[in-house]
């Protein structure tokens, strides 16, 4: 019974990844893209999460702690590199 | 008009700290758990990566004044050392010893000398990955 939850749960995240790959290929201006990238970095989350209680291990919590990291980097620096048109600057004018 | 950055730069303040302590717990469960010295060298440079996004280059550098290069260079010396001290015992080379101490507030622990070689690692890649991060993210000059 708990197996078929796990499956069916693994299976409408990946139509959920599916839909947003959609929007990636698709999106009509960069900010879609990029929401649409966090958002599968988080859908990863879930699919890793998933997939160590099928697996009955510890050994990916790691992972997905630095997929949100890694998830929330990124992004913030897509933004900034959207807005300011440079990512890292050498002096903030004050 | 300027831009106000205030919401970016007091989540940073928060979560640089999260981070970090992740990359420390990180880098020493190594021995027993996934992880080790690569990828906690990796998650303080995405730190410091989080810091220079929110802030600039000049105040990194004076919250953290490293200069990468050298801390490379004593990454390397500390991993050749911990490689080359096996020498002085008459052991083939990257021969690791251990031993059990009883430590004042962590009590009966065992200490290994593959955490120094490990720490070598963990200098060389937040060097590294820092270098080529403000060499190229550098804007002009």
């Amino acid at each position: 019974m708990f197996d078929l939850i796990l499956k069916i749960a693994l299976i409408a995240i990946s139509l959920a990844t599916l839909c947003l790959v959609y929007r990636l290929v698709k999106g009509p201006s960069m900010q879609d893209r990029i929401i649409a990238l966090d958002t599968i970095g988080i859908n990863l989350i879930a699919i890793v999460a998933l997939t160590s209680i099928v697996l009955d291990t510890y050994a990916f919590l790691e992972a997905i702690l630095l997929l949100g990291i890694l998830a929330f980097i990124g992004t913030i620096a897509f933004a900034k590199f959207l807005e300011k048109g440079e990512i890292i600057e050498r002096e903030r004018d004050l | 008009m300027r831009k106000n950055d205030l919401i970016l730069q007091t989540v940073t303040k928060v979560a640089v700290f999260i981070i970090l302590l992740f990359s420390v717990s990180i880098f020493f469960g190594g021995h027993y758990s996934p992880g080790g010295g690569f990828v906690g060298g990796l998650m303080t440079s995405a730190a410091i990566v989080l810091l220079l996004l929110a802030y600039d280059i000049k105040t990194v550098a004076g919250i953290l004044p490293f200069d990468y290069k050298i801390v490379l260079a004593v990454g390397l010396f500390i991993a050749a050392g911990t490689v080359a001290s096996s020498i002085f015992f008459d052991l083939p080379l990257m021969t690791h010893a251990y031993r059990y101490f009883d430590l004042p507030l962590l009590g009966h622990t065992s200490l290994h000398s593959a955490v120094l070689f490990d720490l070598g690692v963990y200098l060389v890649v937040v060097g590294v990955t820092m270098t080529i991060i403000q060499t190229i993210g550098d804007d002009d000059e």
